[in-house]
């Protein structure tokens, strides 16, 4: 690895004095990466996106019975609702992108291509899980598909991620680090203390929000002065969009642009994704804090997945092809839940190594 | 007859060099008038005067090197007085010592007494020694290290163009550029987040806090994130990063600002914790720290920093981190310490060495890997043992040793392990109160004298 003195236009060194310009602006100032274009799906994309959300959804849903049954301990939070959010993004990602979240991390994993054997193995704590049984829902890492975890203290992988973004500026390449949080972390003061640094310094980082609208428990109204939270950015520059976080398309087309300003050398960027979590914060909440009809609405006017089943039928996709691809997801699934279910425990050995190289 | 003393530019600041006077004898000056330069071993600073009048005697001339803070430098007669006798020098309380004038001395020889030679040798017999502070030292490493990898780079406050809030890594953007040497705003949480990130992601970043006090607002990163990871993720990702500054009790810089975070640090599985004392452990460690594979805390110490040691002068001097080193040879009562802890050691064992008590000095270096291996072989000898450290008592590192040694050499004990620490409380400003609050070689030797029943 060789530090490059590559300087990409509108990139500023840390440490330089120079008083340079920031990135482009529009002339008002208000939205300087321009007009999203809404950009319809092909029957391709489609298709892709409701395999991938589809598998999501449906590993959630074993996850939630397994944990019913015991097999899974501890935290567990579910995605169920957000997935067009990961799925998106993926779609508009290229290889060598970072992506690091919080603890509702399994959606991610999927997306990146995570084996979900393994990601089903770590919830239930076996030796084949991608942590080894270590670390447990909150916490899965692979180098190999770029994933940085799986992060339990609320706001700490803004700053982590923005550190993946410096290290891409300071190698010199051209990938970008995707960071999610949600609206709960977005009070957090580090991520405050992230945004500044990564526009001081130029990285290219997105930091995605991922709006569900209950900091566990708490409505964005009860918990944020400023729920816009694309406008988070706005004391230090950085740019903002609110997306309809529940239509995988907006989601790409945002990440699109987004990740478009970050490889020209603009900056980071901010994505509200507005979305909404059908399950409570984790498995033991029982989610008083909201009523049902509106779980209900948002599964009946809104459900990411369901939108794309309508779309596909409209284009022709039979519903036979549709209930194929649900067999192969769910095929998946069971698979991940057999092997986690069989798998053995970590050996005892296990407990002492990986503290230290 | 005001009179002119060397003034004291920081909080540690015990002597300095007279570099220039920018007023001659007989010249009229105002208040606020620069009148001198003073060099210390981190910076060069105005000296101002306060006194309107004529500046009537120069007492150190330029060039006067070690001038002890608080010595007459000048007197300045104010209106009509007339020209200072000589004889007023006398009732200053402490007479002026200058050096004389010696632009090109030769470095300065090594003030510490000269350790004996590592048990396994660390460095050849035969290699040539020079002496230097452990700033440069510490410099040193990180800059030979930055040429040998790429991927190494220094992140803190000041670090860049104020070359160092304490002159650490002085030249280093001069050398390196601003990529590499990076000033951050004063934001140590999220530094810190970027520091651990740039990490898992392959860099070798080494993040310098001010002061390890800063560190608090950052330890959720260096325990959850740095430390952390490599487990959580079965061994697939961990953060090669080393977080460096000055630990413990400066000067005079109260309670918020002199605290021992050895024990702390100590207590995470996952993390590795250093503790250097002298020049030569601080240049090796450091090049070890920044190779190492884990998350390294180096703690410094700022009034260690001016002091000067001699450092084998060999290509590439690393040391092994988690090895404790013998410093001195004695067979009465072994003394534990580390970092500054070691100052009192080495006074404590020449007060014990003249009532016929020979202590041996563990340097212990590293606090984790603690080198129980290395306390244990001394205590089979000494069958005494006394810790000293300057953090506080209660779950701290002497706390620790104690309790190997119980487990470890208790059929060799002859005493309970004693502990000298820094008082149970809060750091106090008054500098009678300080000097109490801290560990003393009188401590230490009372300390060695129970254990040893007398």
């Amino acid at each position: 690895m060789a530090a490059s003195n590559k300087t990409r236009a509108g990139r500023r060194d840390p440490g330089s004095t120079a008083d340079e310009k920031a990135a482009p602006r529009a002339p008002d100032g208000s939205d300087p990466i321009g007009p999203i274009a809404p950009a319809p799906f092909t029957r391709e994309e489609d298709l892709r996106a409701y395999r991938d959300m589809l598998l999501i959804r449906r590993f959630e849903e074993k996850a939630g019975q397994m944990y019913g049954m015991g097999l899974i301990g501890g935290f567990c939070h579910l995605y169920i609702g957000q997935e067009a959010v990961v799925v998106g993004v993926d779609m508009a990602a290229r290889p060598g992108d970072q992506v690091i979240t919080s603890y509702r991390d399994h959606g991610h994993m999927l997306a990146c291509g995570m084996d979900p054997k393994g990601v089903m193995a770590e919830l239930t704590g076996r030796r084949g899980g991608l942590s080894k049984g270590k670390g447990g829902s909150m916490h899965m890492f692979s180098r190999e598909k770029n994933f940085y975890g799986g992060h339990g203290i609320v706001g700490a992988q803004v700053s982590l991620g923005t550190g993946l973004g410096f290290a891409n500026w300071y190698r010199g390449n051209d990938s970008v680090s995707l960071v999610y949080f949600g609206d709960g972390a977005s009070n957090q003061g580090q991520v405050y203390e992230s945004f500044n640094m990564a526009e001081l310094w130029k990285l290219p980082v997105v930091y995605i929000v991922e709006n569900n609208r209950y900091a566990m428990g708490t409505s964005v109204t009860r918990s944020s002065a400023l729920t816009d939270f694309s406008k988070r950015g706005a004391s230090f520059n950085i740019p903002g969009r609110q997306v309809d976080g529940m239509d995988v398309r907006a989601v790409k087309a945002a990440a699109d642009a987004a990740l478009a300003w970050c490889r020209r050398g603009a900056g980071p960027i901010i994505l509200e994704m507005q979305t909404y979590r059908y399950r409570g914060h984790s498995m033991s909440d029982p989610a008083k804090y909201r009523s049902k009809e509106e779980v209900q609405k948002m599964r009946e006017e809104h459900d990411p997945i369901e939108q794309v089943r309508v779309r596909l039928l409209a284009a022709g996709v039979t519903e036979a092809e549709l209930k194929k691809i649900d067999a192969g997801a769910r095929a998946i699934v069971s698979e991940a839940a057999e092997f986690a279910t069989q798998n053995p425990e970590p050996d005892p050995s296990e407990l002492m190594t990986d503290i230290l190289l | 007859m005001p009179n002119i003393l060397m003034p004291a530019l920081s909080p540690t600041m015990e002597e300095g060099k007279l570099a220039k006077w920018l007023k001659k004898e007989g010249e009229a000056v105002k208040a606020g008038d620069v009148i001198a330069e003073i060099e210390t071993d981190k910076a060069t600073m105005e000296v101002e005067a306060v006194d309107e009048g004529v500046l009537s005697k120069i007492l150190v001339p330029e060039g006067a090197e070690n001038v002890k803070v608080n010595t007459p430098i000048g007197f300045i007669a104010v209106d009509g007085e007339a020209e200072a006798p000589s004889a007023q020098v006398d009732v200053v309380p402490e007479p002026a010592q200058p050096a004389a004038p010696a632009p090109q001395a030769p470095p300065k020889p090594s003030a510490q007494p000269k350790a004996p030679a590592p048990a396994e040798a660390e460095y050849p017999a035969d290699a040539p020694m020079v002496a230097m502070t452990v700033r440069e030292a510490l410099r040193d490493a990180m800059a030979e290290e930055m040429r040998r990898d790429d991927s190494v780079f220094v992140m803190g406050e000041e670090v860049a163009e104020y070359q160092g809030a304490y002159k650490v890594t002085q030249g280093l953007l001069q050398e390196f550029g601003p990529k590499r040497v990076v000033d951050t705003p004063i934001t140590e949480h999220g530094f810190t987040g970027v520091g651990v990130g740039a990490a898992m992601a392959g860099l070798r970043p080494i993040v310098e806090f001010m002061t390890f006090n800063f560190s608090m607002q950052a330890i959720d990163q260096i325990v959850n994130s740095a430390a952390k990871t490599l487990y959580m993720s079965g061994g697939q990702m961990g953060a090669p990063i080393v977080f460096r500054g000055p630990n413990g009790a400066a000067a005079r810089v109260a309670a918020q600002h002199s605290q021992d975070f050895a024990a702390w640090y100590s207590h995470i599985p996952g993390l590795k914790v250093v503790a250097p004392y002298t020049a030569a452990d601080a240049k090796g460690l450091l090049k070890a720290a920044i190779r190492d594979p884990n998350p390294v805390v180096f703690l410094e110490n700022e009034i260690l920093y001016g002091q000067s040691f001699d450092v084998p002068r060999i290509d590439d001097f690393v040391l092994p981190i988690g090895k404790a080193r013998i410093a001195r040879r004695g067979e009465h009562v072994t003394l534990v310490s580390w970092s500054i802890g070691m100052t009192y050691a080495h006074k404590a064992a020449e007060l014990l060495a003249e009532e016929g008590i020979e202590a041996e000095i563990v340097d212990l270096r590293t606090i984790r890997p603690m080198d129980v291996e290395t306390i244990v072989r001394s205590v089979m000898k000494t069958g005494r043992c006394v810790t000293i450290e300057e953090g506080w008592p209660q779950s701290g590192v002497g706390a620790e040793i104690a309790a190997r040694l119980m487990v470890d050499a208790f059929d060799y004990l002859d005493a309970p392990v004693l502990r000298v620490t820094g008082k149970d409380t809060p750091m106090p400003y008054a500098a009678n109160l300080e000097k109490l609050a801290l560990p003393s070689a009188a401590e230490v030797v009372e300390a060695a004298r129970a254990v040893l029943y007398r």
